[in-house]
């Protein structure tokens, strides 16, 4: 699907869009006072010499300067209606119904569940977040470590996930592609890489992902994979991560179970190919030092083989 | 003593000798530790500011090295975070309110006529707090534990159970030192401002630089006692166990972002209001007129002071506050902008009805005005709560900031150096050398945090030590990058230009600008005692609106340190009092002290037997005198008499 580069003036959604219009109301105004203030500044120079001004002649400088005291408190008090009409605007897209994502952030990975009132049927992944294309999504946002911010400038302005509070951002997408997203609030040594992907996909794909993402983890298929298999059940990876249908159901890393689906692994920093893979496995802190997965003492073709693995776990 | 040198009947000689031996700081080794002269401390104030501009400089250019190119393996990001953390930390603790203070220092005592600072003592302890707090947090950083996590250390990640390194400690006690000096400069710049004027300056003559640094001081008065609330809070956590930011057991991981922006946002005022204050000097200067608007740029300042106290949420517009509080904290910050419009307008004012001449510090001056304003206007961009919600933490965000604080301290301070520089030392600063430097900086600094703006607008987050390729983000960075290397040549050139000066500049005289305040009305540098005859004052600018005939104050003693204390309003002339000589007690208080912050930051019972050391300290600065000891216990009522001629000095204003 059509990746579309982070811009905040490139608007794929209503509130992005909104504010965009904002954007571009606010630029051209700063951009006339701008040359206004510095013109008379420049043109203040360039009169010709004149002899000292007498104070008591300042009357009508008097009259000038104060008029442009209201003239600037004039255009800020239009400015901030322009910005409260846009707040209003973005603050909710009133819908009866949303599909509802509940997103957590860990360093450095983001959580991402899909709600539903029968338990089974709820869905967690990790840093890829598909909603249809043009329905409102409600996020509700939270932290289970330190503070980070959920940003995908396409679509909507930040969030912060706090620890201890959730909160609630409504998002929509306009048009269907792969919208690139990233943690704007530091949050440590892998702040930089702390990315994810939101897939706007027409409604029948998304249902259809999302009856897919409610199913356990395939079988491994093939010499390759089995032992790959083999490898994570044997390791230290069942401590940290669930493959659902398997014996690994920890809930520290992201989940597994379909994780050959992603477009991207260790959020959004490498390919989900066997070859990503394996490169991240070899040595996770080597591509993003100071997260929280350790080196593995894996042998070379036990990494190969759970790269297969995981590849396959579509 | 160009004022006084037509006066009818000169002070005797030896009078004169007297007192200056009497001002004078001991000679050699001991002076340098015990000196309590304005001007020795105000000169070290800016040049140890200056040094840490130079390391914050130098933090920012790895950090455009590391970023010129995607996955850049350079620098990882320990060491990364550690820069950048530290590049704040010094700018803004270090460097932007140390070195306005150094400048207040050295200047409101001159500029009100008075021969020294009040509380002569404190700012000498405040200084050596604060060359403490430089060496405490550059030592760390040479030994890997410099912060890391920002100038703002959020909790929860500053917690021990995220950081178990002491890099958050050190940061939380560089914030003790940074709050103990300012907090104590500010007091003595406010008695000095509202008591130790020279005779007819009352408040509406007060110069406009002095005015912005009392605001100012009141600022750092109202806003430093968060921030530390806030580091003391969280140095507790880490260090016993407390839970004021701990969710997990009922703290708040928001309380500390409300603490510290409610004096982070104020901060921003008090580095750049001083800024403006020395821009309505030079322009008063430098456009050979009276500033116009006196009573609006004052009180724009004191209004920006109280406003700047109302709109710090909006740095925090991100984690989601309710609309109503949004709404509020949108208008104040945008409402904010009028008053420093205003200040622009009276400034525009003053060069249309006068007569603008270009000097070196005039081009500074342009500097600001176009950077400063550009950043303004993005500032008010940030303000309006849904656009911020796009832009805030982003590298939109590092491009309005530093066109903020470059333009409205950086520039003026350069100014401020070219200007005040002949009368420090003497001697003139080359305007060749000098429009070379500006024309590097000005360039350098467009280049390299213009970009930045896009790439914010672009969606590159603040604090990342790397981005991938494919976000398209590697050009501009290129181009901030090479824009850094003429930042620093531009610095280079000034710093040559200033030691050039310093060797071989022309003799300054004692008023080479012409200008109109009282610290051009004594020689260059100033002799120890400021004024041989403090002046006294027939308008706003003495220079100009003094007759030849102006009285000076007479009637002080020439051999005890003895200076005048008028009254707050009018400046009317109230007693004597005698000024401590120097003293090695302030250094001695703030090496106790600092042994007790540092060990404080690896057992809390550092406070205990910290104490000891700084209150035996304290008891021997504060140890009473005799009465022909001089000192202080027999005021005010000895010194009761008032030295002035009967005449009151002339009122009314221009």
């Amino acid at each position: 699907m059509l990746g579309i580069a982070p811009s905040v003036l490139d608007p794929a959604g209503p509130q992005a869009a909104h504010i965009s219009s904002l954007w571009w109301l606010m630029f051209w105004v700063a951009t006339a006072v701008f040359v206004l203030v510095l013109g008379f500044l420049l043109a203040a120079f360039l009169r010709r010499p004149r002899a000292r001004v007498p104070i008591t002649a300042d009357r009508t400088l008097t009259r000038a300067v104060a008029a442009s005291a209201v003239v600037t408190a004039l255009i800020l008090f239009g400015l901030l209606v322009a910005s409260m009409w846009t707040s209003r605007a973005i603050a909710s897209l009133g819908a009866a119904s949303a599909v509802t994502v509940n997103v957590t952030g860990h360093q450095f990975w983001w959580e991402i569940e899909y709600e539903d009132a029968v338990p089974s049927r709820r869905v967690t992944t990790a840093n890829e977040i598909h909603i249809p294309v043009g329905r409102p999504v409600v996020l509700k946002v939270t932290s289970r470590d330190v503070i980070h911010s959920f940003w995908a400038p396409n679509l909507h302005g930040k969030r912060d996930l706090v620890p201890g509070i959730t909160s609630a951002i409504w998002l929509q997408a306009d048009q269907p592609a792969v919208y690139r997203g990233q943690c704007a609030e530091f949050c440590g040594r892998q702040h930089a890489h702390m990315a994810f992907e939101v897939v706007a996909e027409p409604q029948a794909q998304f249902d259809a992902w999302l009856d897919a993402q409610r199913q356990p983890s395939i079988a491994p298929a093939g010499d390759a994979a089995i032992r790959g298999r083999d490898a994570f059940m044997r390791a230290q990876c069942i401590l940290c991560h669930t493959i659902r249908g398997t014996g690994a159901g920890a809930l520290v890393g992201p989940d597994l179970t379909h994780v050959g689906s992603r477009g991207k692994i260790a959020s959004g920093t490498l390919p989900t190919t066997a070859a990503g893979l394996a490169q991240w496995l070899r040595d996770p802190q080597h591509i993003k030092p100071g997260n929280q997965m350790p080196p593995s003492p894996l042998a070379d073709g036990d990494v190969q083989a759970m790269a297969v693995y995981l590849e396959s776990l579509k | 003593m160009s004022a006084a040198s037509d006066r009818e009947l000169p002070p005797l000689l030896e009078d004169a000798a007297r007192l200056e031996r009497t001002w004078a700081e001991q000679p050699g080794l001991v002076g340098w530790l015990t000196s309590v002269d304005h001007k020795s401390i105000g000169i070290r104030y800016l040049v140890t500011a200056f040094v840490m501009f130079l390391a914050g400089g130098v933090l920012a250019a790895l950090m455009r090295l590391q970023l010129s190119r995607p996955e850049n393996p350079l620098i990882g990001p320990d060491l990364y975070n550690q820069i950048f953390a530290t590049h704040g930390t010094t700018m803004m603790f270090l460097f932007a309110v140390p070195v306005m203070q150094g400048l207040g220092i050295y200047l409101v005592p001159l500029m009100v006529g008075a021969r020294n600072i009040a509380f002569p003592r404190l700012v000498a302890f405040s200084y050596w707090i604060y060359l403490a707090g430089c060496v405490f947090l550059y030592a760390s950083f040479l030994m890997n534990t410099g912060p890391d996590l920002g100038w703002f250390e959020y909790p929860p990640l500053s917690e021990q159970i995220y950081t178990a390194t002491r890099r958050p400690d050190v940061w939380a006690q560089l914030i003790t030192f940074t709050e103990v000096g300012s907090l104590s400069v500010a007091v003595a710049i406010i008695t000095t401002a509202f008591k130790m004027r020279a005779p007819g300056m009352s408040l509406d003559r007060v110069p406009i630089f002095v005015w912005a640094e009392v605001v100012t001081s009141f600022m750092v008065i109202f806003a430093m006692p968060a921030v530390m609330l806030a580091s003391t809070a969280l140095i507790l956590d880490r260090l016993v166990s407390t839970h004021f930011f701990d969710v997990d057991r009922g703290g708040d991981a928001l309380l500390f972002q409300h603490l510290f922006w409610f004096f982070g946002h104020p901060e921003v005022y008090i580095i750049f209001l001083p800024g403006t204050g020395i821009v309505s000097t030079l322009v008063g200067t430098f456009a050979r007129r009276p500033v116009f608007g006196y009573l609006a740029i004052v009180l724009s300042l004191v209004s920006t002071a109280f406003i700047g106290f109302g709109l710090w949420v909006h740095h925090m517009f991100a984690t989601g506050l309710p609309q109503l509080g949004a709404s509020f904290f949108t208008a104040a910050s945008i409402i904010v902008a009028i008053p420093t419009g205003l200040q622009f307008f009276c400034w525009i004012g003053t060069f249309w009805n006068g007569v603008p001449t270009i000097r070196t510090p005039s081009l500074w001056l342009f500097g600001f005005f176009s950077v400063f304003l550009l950043g303004g206007l993005t500032g008010v961009m940030l303000g309006a709560e849904a656009l911020n919600s796009q832009i805030h933490d982003t590298y939109f965000v590092v491009a309005h900031l530093h066109y903020v604080l470059i333009g409205g301290a950086v520039f003026p301070l350069f100014a401020a150096f070219s200007y005040w520089f002949p009368k420090m030392t003497g001697r003139m600063m080359s305007a060749r050398l000098g429009a070379w430097s500006f024309g590097l900086f000005f360039t350098g600094f467009n280049l390299t945090f213009f970009p930045m703006h896009v790439l914010g607008l672009h969606g590159m987050p603040r604090r990342v030590y790397t981005y991938l390729p494919e976000t398209g983000w590697g050009t501009l960075n290129l181009v901030a990058s090479a824009g850094a290397v003429f930042l620093a040549l531009g610095v280079t050139v000034f710093i040559v230009d200033a030691v050039w000066a310093l060797a071989a500049g022309a003799e300054a005289g004692d008023n080479p600008w012409e200008a109109s305040t009282l610290e051009w009305a004594t020689s260059s540098p100033p002799p120890n005692s400021n004024f041989i005859e403090p002046p006294t004052v027939a308008g706003r600018d003495p220079i100009w609106d003094n007759p030849p005939d102006q009285p000076v104050v007479v009637g002080l003693r020439t051999d005890v340190r003895d200076v005048l204390i008028t009254h707050v309003l009018d400046a009317e002339p109230d007693h004597r009092i005698e000024f401590p000589d120097p003293s090695i007690w302030p250094f001695l208080t703030a090496l106790a002290s600092t042994a007790l912050f540092v060990g404080s930051i690896f057992t809390p019972w550092a406070v205990v037997y910290g104490a000891v050391p700084v209150f035996i300290t304290m008891v021997g600065w504060f140890w009473p005198k005799k009465p022909d000891e001089g000192g202080t216990q027999l005021w005010p009522i000895r010194h009761r008499t008032l030295p002035m001629p009967n005449e009151a000095p002339a009122g009314g204003t221009p």
